[in-house]
């Protein structure tokens, strides 16, 4: 499906700057940010940038893979605990797919995801890859 | 609130059904739920489809289904929760009838899938995810599976054989359902050799693409009892959500969509879980029935696997889970799936369950559970003999 250039530019504070919203009564961290906090009804936040390092809660390595992500394929998708701990879901990049486990040390970093289009635009975002790499 | 009923119920053959479109599907599925009611009119029909739009570019499909029922000028809608699509219809006909605004309403679900080329298939089921937090990511729903999967295996020391194990048993319920898109049976070793789609799901651990659709009417007790057709009672209605994003929930190996909707269906029929005798679940993977069947307390956490695998979820168990096939024998058209849960229900609970797959001793109460997503949503009937 085309996506308008509008659609991805209101993801840029996500997908380029990790923007997340933090809540004054909990404290909690909320990652996309949200403008209701869902465990105390709070409105007032601040935004804050998440940390970039975290561990692997859970992955998956996807053979199968529909469309434009079929020549990525087999690529690893994992869900990753920050140290602040606040999880997010990305693809982990620049590592053997096979050596992807849970609890594997992550950081977080600006990369290209895919082409949205028919003109292929580049949408960019975060992946992961190995906190050693 | 009144007692409600389901009367009657239509389903043809699932599979790639390519002599028929969207609408006839629908309409056959409906005709023969009419048909088998005996009602000589409807108040109202509910359409449950996740993706007309998607899948074949039809939406509005609540006035489509109508007319083409032949019952043009009848108030009519379509329900949308994902996958939930189909229970959401039916938990809609229930309120309906027991409001007390209506007294015949057809509960129905479909979902054409092979229109269109499998990729499109696969854009069109990720929509029931997070769009710009999972799938822009290249996540796919086998993926989302997969990787609850590796959670309850690195927590509970889950299987490959406790997963293929459920793949089996659908199957062997399956291949004596006469509607099921595979009915036929499989073997451990066939579900481990088979191609892996996203670790550790192989594709046998994965439900297919289908095109069907399935109906059922819902009344009043007086309605059901003056027709003389064999009717359940419908005794409790539950729906729950949860996060649409998997990265968001704090436990990934446990459905709290489905905990609330089993607790609330079940509370309202004033039942716990120990009173149901079987259920027909939401299987979209092989692991879903496992999380499920302890999220909903049929088994302790960690311990469903050991269940399948020791032959306590089959058709002679103690808890026999799918008799239908469930979604991965019998087909997964979205929409239509809850519904189809609701049919297989009341033929064990009628007496009716063709192929031999009848559940032994009459059983008097059963449970569909019907999920959206990645169990963002999920819906759980509770039926009853009358």
């Amino acid at each position: 499906m085309t996506m308008f250039s509008s659609r991805s530019w209101r993801e840029y504070p996500q997908r380029y700057r990790l923007e997340a919203s933090k809540f004054k009564k909990s404290g909690k961290t909320y990652f996309p940010p949200r403008s209701i906090d869902p465990e105390t009804g709070d409105t007032e936040q601040e935004m804050v940038v998440l940390p970039d390092t975290g561990k692997i809660v859970t992955y998956t390595i996807i053979r199968v893979a529909p469309g434009m992500w079929g020549d990525q394929s087999p690529y690893a998708i994992a869900i990753a605990e920050l140290t602040d701990g606040t999880k997010l879901m990305a693809q982990m990049t620049d590592v053997d797919v096979e050596t992807v486990k849970i609890g594997m040390e992550v950081r977080v970093e600006f990369r290209r995801i895919q082409t949205e289009g028919d003109a292929g635009v580049i949408s960019y975002g975060y992946k992961f890859v190995p906190k050693w790499y | 609130m009144r007692d409600v009923c389901v009367v009657g119920v239509g389903m043809s053959k699932w599979g790639e059904v390519w002599r028929k479109s969207l609408r006839q599907l629908f309409v056959d599925a409906a005709a023969d739920a009419v048909k088998n009611s005996g009602v000589d009119h409807l108040d109202s029909l509910y359409v449950g489809c996740m993706s007309g739009g998607m899948f074949v570019g039809q939406e509005h499909l609540g006035a489509l289904m109508a007319d083409y029922l032949g019952m043009r000028g009848l108030p009519a809608m379509r329900v949308e929760s994902a996958c939930a699509s189909g229970g959401m219809s039916m938990r809609a006909a229930y309120m309906e009838v027991a409001s007390g605004v209506s007294d015949i309403v057809l509960a129905g679900g479909v979902e054409k899938m092979t229109d269109c080329a499998g990729d499109d298939a696969t854009y069109a089921l990720a929509a029931a995810a997070d769009q710009e937090y999972e799938v822009f990511h290249g996540a796919t729903f086998p993926g989302l599976y997969a990787m609850m999967a590796h959670a309850h295996m690195a927590k509970y020391g889950t299987t490959r054989d406790m997963l293929s194990a459920v793949s089996v048993k659908n199957h062997k319920n399956g291949s004596m359902n006469p509607v099921a898109q595979y009915p036929f049976e499989i073997t451990m070793e066939g579900v481990a050799n088979s191609v892996m789609v996203a670790d550790p799901l192989h594709i046998l651990d994965c439900s297919p693409i289908t095109d069907g659709a399935a109906a059922v009417i819902v009344t009043t007790e007086e309605v059901a009892k003056k027709l003389g057709k064999p009717y359940i009672k419908v005794t409790g209605t539950g729906c729950g959500t949860d996060t649409i994003a998997l990265a968001q929930r704090d436990d990934l190996t446990v459905i709290k969509a489905s905990q609330i909707a089993a607790g609330n269906a079940l509370k309202m029929a004033g039942k716990t879980i120990k009173d149901i005798q079987f259920a027909e679940m939401h299987d979209c993977f092989t692991i879903a029935e496992l999380i499920i069947s302890e999220s909903i307390g049929v088994f302790e956490p960690g311990k469903a696997g050991a269940a399948v695998l020791a032959g306590e979820t089959a058709l002679d168990g103690k808890f026999p889970i799918n008799s239908s096939g469930g979604l991965k024998s019998k087909g997964h058209p979205v929409g239509a799936t809850g519904i189809a849960q609701i049919v297989e229900v009341y033929k064990q609970l009628t007496g009716q369950a063709e192929g031999g797959r009848q559940i032994a001793g009459s059983p008097k109460i059963g449970m569909a559970q019907n999920m959206g997503g990645s169990g963002a949503s999920s819906v759980v009937h509770i039926l009853e003999v009358a």
